[in-house]
Formats: C-alpha cells, sequence, structure tokens
C-alpha cells in the first residue's frame, strides 16, 4: 500500500468528522458574514442544543437505550458553574446553603467549566451506575425518574439554587464562536468515542447484547462509561446555557428541552453522529423559518404573516411528517457519505 | 384512628386516580409498545371541553353547564374521538416504528395538541366548577369524608372490575390480552391488528375521559399543562407494577398513590416540598430490587 493510498484511507475513516466539523464551521461563517445579531444569537443556542445531542447521541445511539433524563446533567453544570464562578458576596446573602469553601471560591470561566462539567460527570457516573443495572425501557423511565427527583430538588432547595427564583448575573462570555469551538471539541469527542474500542464494545452489545456478552462484553460497564462521557458534554452545554444567558431557572431544564433535543436526535437519526448533528441542524432551521414567518416576511410587495402562536403546531406537525416517511430518522443511521470515489470502498465506521 | 383512616381514604381515592391513568398507558404500551405522552393531553382536552373555546379571561361554561347524564358521556365520546383520531392519524403510519421513533411521535402529538389549546385558550389558569354537591363532606362517626373521594374510589373500582370482566370474559378483551401477550403471534392467528388497537386507544380515551372528570371534579382548575404530574406520575406507576401487566398498572398507580399521601403524613414540613423527589427516589429503589417491576408478565421475563 503506497503512503498516499494510506492517508486517503486515513481521511476516509475520519471523513464524518471532517465533513461535519466542516459543515458547522461553514454555518457559523455565514452567521458571521451576514452580520445579523439575531442570527448569531440563534447559531449559538443551536449549537448549544447541538453539543446537547452529541451528548444524547454518545449514550443513546451507541447504546440503543433512550434516556429521558439526561438533562439533569444540564441543569447541574448550569447550576455549579454558577456555584463557582459568582462573587462570593453574592452566593453569602443568596445561597447561603453552600459549603463554605464553594462560597469563597471564585474560579476563571475556564475553570469553572472544567469543574462544573465534571460535576455533571461524577452524578451522572453514580446515577448510571443505578440505573443501568435495569434493563432497556425500565432503565429509561428510571432515567427520567432521576430528572423529575433532581428538578424538585432543585427547585425547592432554595438556600443553594435560588429555588424558583432565577439566579441573575453569570458572566456572558459565550458567543457564537466559543459555542462553535465547543461544539466541535464535542464532535471530535464524540467520533472518537464511537470508534474506540468501547464505543466498538457497546454498539455491538446494541445489535445483540447476549451475542455481545458471550464475546466478554461487560455491557453494564460500557454503557457506564457512556452515560458518564454523555453526562459531562451535556453538563459542558449547561455551563455554555448559563454563561449564553447570564441567568438561571430551574423551570428551563425540564420537559420542554428534553423534548425537543431528543426529538432532534430520533428525526436526525438517532444511529449516527452524523443524524443527530443533521438533526439539530434542520429542527433548528425549522424553528427558526416559523419564528419569521410569525413576525412576518415580505415577498414581492405582499406581507405574509403566519397567525400568532401557530408556529409551535407547525413544528411538531413537521415533526410528525419526518418521522412518518423517514421511521429511521433523516439520515438512517449512516453517516455523511465519503464524496469522491466509489462508495462501497469506504473505510465505514460503524454505521449501523 | 380517625386520622390514620382519613389518610388511608385520601391514599385510596388518590391511588385510584393514578391508577386509572396508569391503565391508559399501559394498555397502549402493552400492545404498541409505545409510551403515550399525549395521553395527559387527552385528559386535559377532556376538562376543557367543559367550557367555551375562547380567550376570555373567566371561562363560561359549555359541556360544564349541561346536566350529568348528558355532560358525562359528552365528555368521554369527546376524549374517545379524540384518542382514535391521533391513533388514525399519528400512530398507524408509525405501527412498527422502534420505541424511540413512537415515543417522539407521541411527544409531537402532545405537543400539537397543548399549543392548539394555548392558541384557542391562551396559557392562562382558568376555573369550572362541574363538582356540584361533590364538594361537601359526609360524616361516618367521627371521619368527614368528602363526597368526591367516594365517588372517585367507588367509579375506578367499578371501572377496574369492568375492564377485568371485559378482558378475560369478551372474545374482544382475549385478543387484546394476547396482543400484549405476543402481538406478533397474535396476528397469525388471525387477530386483527387495527382492530385491536383502535379498541385500545378507544378504552384509553375513555380512561382518560373519566380522569379528566374527576381530576377536573376535584380540583376546579384547568390551564394547559395540568394533566402533566398526573401522567409522569403514571409512567412510572406502570414501570413499578411492570410494563406490558395491566394488572401491574392498576397496582403500581395504587403503590404511587398511597406512597405519596404517606410520604406527606410522614414527611415534616420542610422536607414536605421535596415529597415528589421522595416518591421518585423510592421508584428507582424499587426498580434497582425489581428490575422487571412488581408483577412481571411472561412475555417480559428475560431468558438469558
Amino acid at each position: 500500500m503506497t503512503s498516499g493510498s494510506a492517508v486517503a484511507m486515513g481521511l476516509r475513516k475520519y471523513w464524518p468528522l471532517i465533513g461535519l466539523t466542516l459543515l458547522l464551521v461553514l454555518i457559523v461563517a455565514i452567521a458571521a458574514l451576514t452580520g445579523s445579531t439575531q442570527l448569531q444569537r440563534t447559531v449559538a443556542e443551536g449549537l448549544i442544543k447541538l453539543i446537547i445531542v452529541i451528548g444524547l447521541y454518545i449514550f443513546i445511539g451507541n447504546s440503543g437505550v433512550l434516556s429521558f433524563g439526561s438533562i439533569t446533567y444540564m441543569m447541574i453544570g448550569a447550576y455549579g458553574t454558577a456555584w463557582f464562578t459568582m462573587m462570593p458576596n453574592f452566593k453569602k446573602l443568596s445561597l447561603p446553603g453552600l459549603p463554605e469553601f464553594v462560597i469563597e471560591m471564585q474560579v476563571d470561566p475556564m475553570v469553572g467549566m472544567a469543574l462544573a462539567a465534571g460535576l455533571a460527570a461524577v452524578v451522572a457516573l453514580v446515577t448510571g451506575a443505578m440505573v443501568m443495572r435495569m434493563n432497556g425501557i425500565a432503565a429509561s423511565i428510571a432515567t427520567f425518574a432521576v430528572l423529575a427527583m433532581f428538578y424538585t430538588i432543585y427547585n425547592n432547595w432554595e438556600r443553594v439554587t435560588y429555588g424558583m427564583s432565577s439566579i441573575i448575573g453569570l458572566k456572558m462570555y459565550v458567543n457564537m464562536y466559543v459555542c462553535l469551538g465547543y461544539a466541535l471539541v464535542a464532535l471530535l469527542l464524540a467520533f472518537l468515542y464511537q470508534i474506540s474500542r468501547f464505543g466498538l464494545a457497546l454498539r455491538a452489545a446494541r445489535e445483540d447484547e447476549i451475542a455481545a456478552r458471550a464475546f466478554g462484553v461487560n455491557v453494564y460497564a460500557q454503557r457506564i462509561i457512556a452515560f458518564t462521557l454523555s453526562g459531562f458534554l451535556i453538563g459542558a452545554a449547561g455551563v455554555l446555557h448559563g454563561h449564553f444567558l447570564g441567568i438561571l431557572t430551574v423551570a428551563a431544564f425540564y420537559i420542554p428541552i428534553t423534548f425537543i433535543t431528543l426529538a432532534m436526535l430520533v428525526i436526525g437519526g438517532q444511529n449516527s453522529l452524523s443524524g443527530a448533528v443533521i438533526g439539530a441542524i434542520v429542527i433548528t432551521t425549522v424553528i427558526e423559518v416559523f419564528r419569521i414567518l410569525e413576525k412576518g416576511v415580505e415577498i414581492g410587495g405582499a406581507m405574509i404573516q403566519a397567525p400568532l402562536g401557530i408556529q409551535e403546531i407547525l413544528l411538531g406537525i413537521v415533526m410528525l411528517l419526518i418521522l412518518v416517511f423517514r421511521p429511521t430518522g433523516i439520515m438512517r443511521g449512516r453517516e455523511i457519505p465519503w464524496p469522491f470515489g466509489a462508495r462501497a470502498a469506504a473505510a465505514d465506521v460503524p454505521a449501523r | 384512628m380517625t386520622i390514620v383512616l382519613q389518610i388511608a381514604i385520601d391514599a385510596i381515592s388518590l391511588g385510584s386516580l393514578y391508577a386509572l391513568t396508569a391503565l391508559g398507558i399501559g394498555l397502549i404500551f402493552g400492545i404498541l409498545r409505545l409510551i403515550n405522552f399525549a395521553h395527559g393531553d387527552f385528559i386535559t382536552i377532556g376538562a376543557f371541553a367543559l367550557i367555551v373555546p375562547s380567550a376570555a379571561v373567566v371561562a363560561s361554561p359549555f359541556i360544564g353547564a349541561w346536566p350529568f347524564w348528558a355532560l358525562i358521556p359528552a365528555i368521554i365520546l369527546i376524549v374517545i374521538v379524540l384518542a382514535l383520531a391521533a391513533e388514525r392519524i399519528a400512530f398507524r403510519p408509525l405501527r412498527g416504528a422502534n420505541p424511540a421513533t413512537l415515543l417522539i411521535a407521541s411527544f409531537a402529538v402532545s405537543y400539537v395538541l397543548q399549543h392548539v389549546i394555548l392558541l384557542i385558550y391562551t396559557g392562562r389558569p382558568k376555573s369550572v366548577d362541574i363538582g356540584g354537591g361533590l364538594t361537601e363532606h359526609i360524616a361516618l362517626g367521627e371521619l368527614r369524608v368528602p363526597v368526591i373521594q367516594i365517588v372517585t374510589i367507588a367509579v375506578s373500582v367499578a371501572l377496574l372490575v369492568g375492564l377485568a370482566v371485559f378482558m378475560r370474559r369478551t372474545t374482544f378483551g382475549v385478543q387484546m390480552r394476547a396482543a400484549a401477550e405476543d402481538f406478533h403471534m397474535a396476528r397469525l392467528l388471525g387477530v386483527r391488528a387495527n382492530t385491536v388497537i383502535a379498541l385500545a386507544f378507544g378504552i384509553s380515551g375513555l380512561l382518560a375521559g373519566v380522569v379528566s372528570l374527576i381530576y377536573i371534579s376535584q380540583t376546579g382548575m384547568l390551564s394547559f399543562r395540568m394533566s402533566l404530574q398526573l401522567v409522569m406520575v403514571a409512567f412510572i406507576a406502570t414501570v413499578i407494577g411492570g410494563m406490558g401487566s395491566l394488572v401491574g398498572a392498576a397496582v403500581g398507580g395504587f403503590v404511587v398513590g398511597i406512597a405519596s399521601v404517606a410520604l406527606q403524613a410522614v414527611l415534616p414540613e420542610d422536607a414536605a416540598l421535596m415529597r415528589d423527589a421522595f416518591i421518585f427516589g423510592f421508584v428507582i429503589l424499587v426498580l434497582m430490587i425489581r428490575p422487571q417491576g412488581l408483577i412481571i408478565t411472561r412475555a417480559a421475563r428475560q431468558r438469558v
């Protein structure tokens, strides 16, 4: 084999990663060129959701077990960064229930990111170790119970989370470019995980759990590894969310966001990384188009305006239609195809 | 002693509401492997049908003003039609899709229904009173029991018994149980898929209609997310009971209801706010000890 073809082989193997990276960079470049602040905010929010969807994909896509509860780790990440990066004076007044050393500390946003996402990962590890003892649908519902439990606690733990009131004043350092940076890191981690032996073992268990066990795969351990990594990324998305809006409310971390991010994953196609990314992009675009339509658009002198409140109804219908026509998602479980030469020879990253 | 009895009646009444909701969800899950998130919205729409569709702040009763003999069948019928329509439009084209797809589809149906309600009625909570004499108390010795609780328990028991008889004694019932056990095999033996599934959605709609009537005569409050909590608890109940088992769903509903009321009574004031956290923690614990649920169906038992 010549060195040239080795490079081509390598390129093919990593093509899904390269292609998706280019796609995200392209979207951000276009948003930057238009100079529209509104569009850039939308892209930033979309990228944060994308990180959640990638996080969901790492567990759900590779294991085949649904998790309804992963937004828990987003909430833990978001509140974590508030605990670690806000001013001690504020915390002394508003969050007196925190441990003394947390009240006193005030770290740099980057360190805060690492600590908060790490905290989310630790909680994911512990809860995952409990939940993954169960199988299939019971595990899914148990993750949901985890979300409901943490949501209730955060909503009522006045002295530590400010309860139902909002925490205001997180440093707003997150913009579209910061989101892009983290999204690319998430993409890289997810891709490396999926081609690693851990990812392959988990995918084998997804296809046939009994056979995988017979080949020595410890399904329980593999699921926990994926769940922890997934919790880490989703926690990071929570941190970004907090520093993007500058304000935190517990109510933001419950059913609606769970629904929309899961919908992105399933509509894109839960069995491939490309599906996760494409799903997030398509749904974000659809939402944005309806939002613009609701405000009113002028086409050829005529004002077209959708009635208020119809946006969500249309979104629901569009999602149903996509599911009806593509029950396995837009990407049907495949990665984006190698654009040059014969497809059959593509160095296939485990696609389905 | 009186207090314990009082709490027991509270617990059974809440438990039976949960059991009815859980049964509505469990019935569909057993046959289709569909976790129907839209079930809560069936309940909500049944309740909203009581008032005139408008954005007005003060709700004026519509069906809610009818006499009882017309009101009850009207609401139940509306919810049944809605459930059948959801099956025909959204779920039938997806038959055989994987559970994740089905779940997201039911999420989408729920999303659409909620926003239709928002569009017509706005998000403002409204009140409606159909309780009439039901809010009064009757005295049983030293015990003062709200009439509505007795009605709730009586209706639930009647429905549960009726459903059990239907499932065991009628051809359709036997077909439904067969389909829940092994849908593929049942079809090979001549069970008609469309009939059985439509029937399941019909019964599920009937249960949702009854729940919306009971729930609304207890609370009197309407809001577009009113049944979220109810339906989440019911999910949990179906899992605790053992997914796919109807008896399990009902038992799970009672267990969760009784646990909630007991915790409310036992926990100190501060911790009572966190009651739901304890309940969900308790659920995780039950699932860890019995991952298959309390009542395990033959089909659900793992062989390896």
